[in-house]
């Protein structure tokens, strides 16, 4: 029915669009899954899983939270603050690397003469 | 004040009985505690990842079976829940109170099957010795205390979130919540599901067991 579908479309999102956008999830969440075979290094590790986790948090706020549809001064209000928080928050990292690299120093690298 | 002047300010936001960004202040205000939200979690989960990172010693309990199939389980359980939600939304839209009840209930289902599931796997730890402040494997014991602290407010949070889709749901088949409401309720559920698409990894699968 026309009607519906145009309703559909004003409010965001058909049907078939909601299960594309469930099915990638579920590709992605078995893709990060499937990295937990590997034993890759923690940092890699995580790099990856974060790299993952924010395209599936992408397509949930576009398309499943409806911001795809808003107008764009709401996404612009909430998102890129949001992010400038979090990445202030990274701050504490480079402490991070000198305390795992101190943590590691003392079990004997071998220093050149 | 000419007549188009008087047009340009009836279109103009600023002349009151506009909504925020289009989209009403309910939403605008679950949006804004959204965004709250999210920075605690963010908080907590950085600094689970400092601990993480700079702990040599960290243990790794969750073999792949059955702890990874167990918590990937919950995983697909609590999307399949956000996507059953976007249904019970789009229902709302259309106007079909039975059909968007139906959903919100498979989506409060998915919710507390997702809490028993993980109230099942948080017994399991504490048996084997897991507490806040300690853990039977040896290594930090702030893996207990990020652990239980991390999952315990999420679980927290789809507790809330599956009693506040039992009142939106019982209050919009009885006529008395518009599908607005459907939405804003919609709106926190993909939000929880969102954060444990990182807590899950970040805690999970960052600590399996080889």
């Amino acid at each position: 029915m026309s009607s519906h579908s145009t309703e559909a479309n004003a409010h965001g999102g058909t049907t078939k669009l909601f299960a594309w956008v469930w099915l990638w999830l579920i590709i992605i969440t078995g893709a990060e899954v499937y990295l937990a075979y590997k034993h890759l290094p923690p940092v890699t590790m995580l790099l990856l899983l974060i790299g993952m986790s924010v395209v599936k948090a992408g397509l949930i706020m576009s398309y499943f939270m409806h911001l795809r549809f808003e107008k764009h001064s709401l996404v612009w209000t909430l998102i890129p603050v949001t992010i400038f928080c979090i990445g202030m928050m990274t701050m504490i990292f480079p402490d991070g690397i000198r305390l795992r690299d101190s943590h590691n120093a003392p079990q004997g690298k071998v220093q050149p003469k | 004040m000419t007549d188009s002047h008087a047009d340009v300010l009836r279109e103009s936001s600023w002349t009151g009985g506009a909504h925020p960004y289009s989209i009403g202040s309910k939403k605008l205000g679950m949006w804004l505690f959204i965004v709250s939200d999210t920075l605690t979690f963010a908080a907590l989960l950085l600094t689970y990842s400092y601990c993480r990172l700079t702990n040599p010693n960290w243990p790794t309990p969750f073999p792949i079976v059955p702890a990874i199939v167990f918590s990937t389980v919950m995983t697909v359980v609590l999307l399949a829940s956000s996507l059953t939600m976007v249904m019970g939304v789009a229902a709302a839209h259309r106007g079909n109170r039975a059909s968007t009840v139906k959903w919100m209930l498979a989506t409060m289902l998915g919710g507390a099957i997702f809490c028993g599931l993980h109230a099942t796997e948080w017994m399991h730890l504490i048996h084997e010795g897991l507490r806040p402040f300690a853990n039977p494997w040896g290594g930090s014991p702030l893996f207990g205390a990020t652990f239980f602290g991390i999952t315990g407010l999420h679980m927290t949070h789809v507790a809330i979130g599956v009693i506040y889709l039992g009142i939106v749901a019982t209050g919009f088949g009885r006529g008395k919540f518009s599908a607005e409401d459907v939405e804003v309720s919609g709106l926190y559920w993909h939000f929880v599901d969102l954060v444990w698409m990182f807590v899950f990894p970040m805690i999970y699968l960052m600590s399996v067991k080889y």
